[in-house]
């Protein structure tokens, strides 16, 4: 935390001192994100400030004797600042875009919730209506994947892998539903892949709980999806493409390594892909938008596909 | 933020709260430690941006102009300054703990846990586990764009903004200038939304086609939000209206094309190791595109144009 925003964090503390008298000073550091020195040391600058005269009367009194943090004379600003506009409205969307969610359950507390936050915010409101995130449909998967994740119960699914074209039986013990920009993923371990993997719920084709107790391997962490659902691993092979202005889409959808702008709205990517397949795939649906620069081996598959679906085209006509 | 200044703010703040009556630069001065004793200008300068610091930070602070007096008054309103007692039932806690995590690593994060914090200063007990299965859902928002930051502010501010833009053919960048009406996420891509001033008509810019900075000009407050506009709608599916959906009829491999079988309407087994499908389409480019991915294990039979958007997407691939 850089030094400016030590004063809103000082009228954060105080009122917190205030209303959690006798608080630990591990605890406090560790909501306020400070180190215990650091925390010390702001209860050090509190406790020269107070009222004006500045007698020893009019100073706020802290101690932390034995870790024990009491606070006293420090009325003026018992209570904490109100909400800013950026703080009502990150809050705001973010509970606006759960009351959109209706497998989610809790409708009645977010209504309830929403409106004492419109309440307590009043212009910071008004402006979060103008940021929205929007949530897909829901999923037919969802009540069974929701169902085996309360009960910790083992799900047997038909799963759809498009980029083999595959349906593939799992098994998979749930860990956690994700939600991402509004579309939902499982997170889980899957016997199949022996491994943790997540699951798109719109290409889950069936879902059933069986009457299995969930019990994925002990040190199985589920997925870690700050940083994109998409996420080729090193090791895959590095794909170069050359794009024309209607195919820059690619680079707006996958996660480029390398973007070169060639003039004109044309463009040379480099992507990395786990599945051979999925780049052929890619590479015909672009046409004549983008051409495969390398490696020569994926141009040789795209050409040899695209030349055995346009033979069947020829040989019919 | 020097110590020397944290502490002088900090006994700013409080003597402003405390007072009741505004109170002059002058006596500010005097009740407060800190300011400049001799040099009057020096005291007028660093008082300007102690005020300024304030209100950046949402301290409001009420400046009284008495008609009797010469100088202006100052004070903080505790009513305006204080944030209001908030009590949330259990089920309410956990609803706000989950909510709060919405934003982790994203460009709101910082103003999310600001406004935890503040709430559990004022003796709001949130429940940062989320509650909600055990802690078994998690939600997340991307707002990876560079241009997040820059165009929220814009729109809190109701400040117009100038921004490169590669439109949808992707040839050419213009510059736009835009009076932002909001900001929509849908389908994981951020839109922004709003007055275009250019073609003096509403459009919908994708951040992801934002190149360079976004700049603020104008003045804030200056963008007028037209009542009744509904920003959400705007991003929606304009470009599937009025188009009429039909049916191709798609021949495919037995035991091959999956996503095609899970989405056609109907499958009908065909004796020579080929099943054939209808499909509802209403763009033949997008079916092509898709279709074409399945290379020599689909064939669209019909109707003809989807069936050439098919080939010339293939005679494509081979240039």
């Amino acid at each position: 935390m850089s030094t400016a925003d030590r004063l809103p964090r000082l009228l954060a503390l105080i009122p917190y001192l205030m209303s959690h008298p006798g608080a630990q000073v591990p605890e406090v550091a560790k909501i306020f994100g400070l180190s215990e020195k650091q925390l010390i040391d702001d209860l050090q600058l509190v406790w020269m400030c107070g009222l004006p005269g500045h007698t020893p009367g009019d100073l706020i009194d802290v101690s932390w004797d034995g870790g024990e943090i009491l606070i006293d004379n420090a009325d003026t600003i018992a209570r904490p600042l109100r909400l800013g506009v950026d703080e009502a409205s990150a809050l705001l969307v973010a509970l606006r875009m759960l009351a959109e969610m209706p497998e989610f359950g809790e409708r009645d507390a977010l209504t309830r919730v929403i409106a004492k936050f419109e309440q307590a915010s009043g212009e910071g409101a008004e402006v979060s209506n103008q940021v929205t995130v929007e949530v897909d449909a829901t999923p037919d998967a969802l009540p069974g994947v929701n169902e085996a994740l309360r009960r910790g119960r083992r799900l047997s699914l038909r799963y759809y892998v498009p980029g083999r074209d595959e349906v593939t039986p799992r098994e998979v013990d749930p860990m956690r539903l994700v939600v991402v920009d509004g579309r939902s993923y499982l997170s889980g371990w899957c016997y199949r892949a022996e491994a943790v993997r997540l699951f798109r719920l719109d290409r889950m084709l069936t879902v059933e709980v069986l009457d299995v107790a969930a019990d994925p391997p002990a040190d199985a962490v589920p997925d870690e999806v700050t940083s994109g659902v998409f996420r080729p691993s090193p090791t895959d092979e590095l794909v170069e493409l050359e794009l024309t202005p209607a195919g820059r889409w690619v680079a707006e959808y996958y996660p480029c390594e390398q973007v070169e702008e060639l003039g004109e709205g044309h463009m040379r990517v480099a992507l990395r892909a786990r599945d051979q397949g999925w780049l052929v795939r890619l590479a015909l649906r672009l046409g004549d938008t983008g051409r495969v620069l390398s490696p020569a081996s994926l141009a040789e598959s795209v050409r040899a596909a695209a030349t055995s679906a346009l033979n069947r085209y020829e040989s019919v006509s | 933020m020097s110590r020397r200044k944290t502490e002088r703010l900090l006994n700013l703040v409080i003597c402003l709260l405390a007072t009741r009556r505004p109170l002059s630069a002058e006596h500010i001065r005097q009740a407060v430690p800190g300011y400049d004793s001799e040099n009057d200008e020096a005291f007028q300068r660093m008082f300007e941006r102690d005020k300024n610091e304030l209100r950046e930070i949402g301290i409001p602070i009420e400046v009284h102009k008495d008609p009797w007096e010469e100088d202006p008054g100052y004070r903080i309103v505790r009513q305006a300054y204080e944030l209001p007692e908030i009590t949330l039932e259990p089920d309410e806690a956990a609803v706000v703990g989950l909510a709060a995590q919405v934003w982790q690593r994203a460009s709101l994060a910082e103003a999310a846990s600001g406004a935890l914090l503040k709430l559990r200063a004022g003796g709001v007990e949130t429940d940062e586990a989320g509650g909600m299965l055990g802690g078994a859902l998690e939600l997340r928002v991307d707002t990876r764009d560079p241009s997040f930051p820059a165009l929220w502010e814009a729109v809190r501010d109701r400040r117009a903004v100038r921004f490169a833009y590669r439109g949808a053919a992707g040839q050419s960048v213009l510059t736009r200038t835009v009076e932002p009406w909001g900001v929509v996420s849908r389908r994981g891509r951020w839109y922004v939304v709003g007055h275009d001033r250019d073609r003096d008509a509403p459009r919908v810019f994708r951040l992801s086609r934002i190149s360079g900075t976004v700049t603020t000009i104008g003045r804030p407050g200056a963008v007028v939000v037209p009542e009744g506009v509904d920003i959400k709608s705007m991003v929606g599916y304009s470009d599937d209206l009025n188009v009429t959906e039909r049916t191709a009829l798609i021949r495919v491999r037995e035991g091959t094309c999956q996503g095609l079988r899970q989405v056609a309407r109907a499958v009908r087994p065909g004796a020579d190791g080929w099943d054939e499908l209808d499909v509802d389409f209403t763009d033949p480019g997008r079916l092509a595109g898709w279709v074409v991915g399945f290379a020599a294990d689909a064939e669209v039979v019909g109707p003809p144009d989807a069936r050439d958007a098919v080939i010339c997407r293939l005679k494509g691939a081979l240039l």
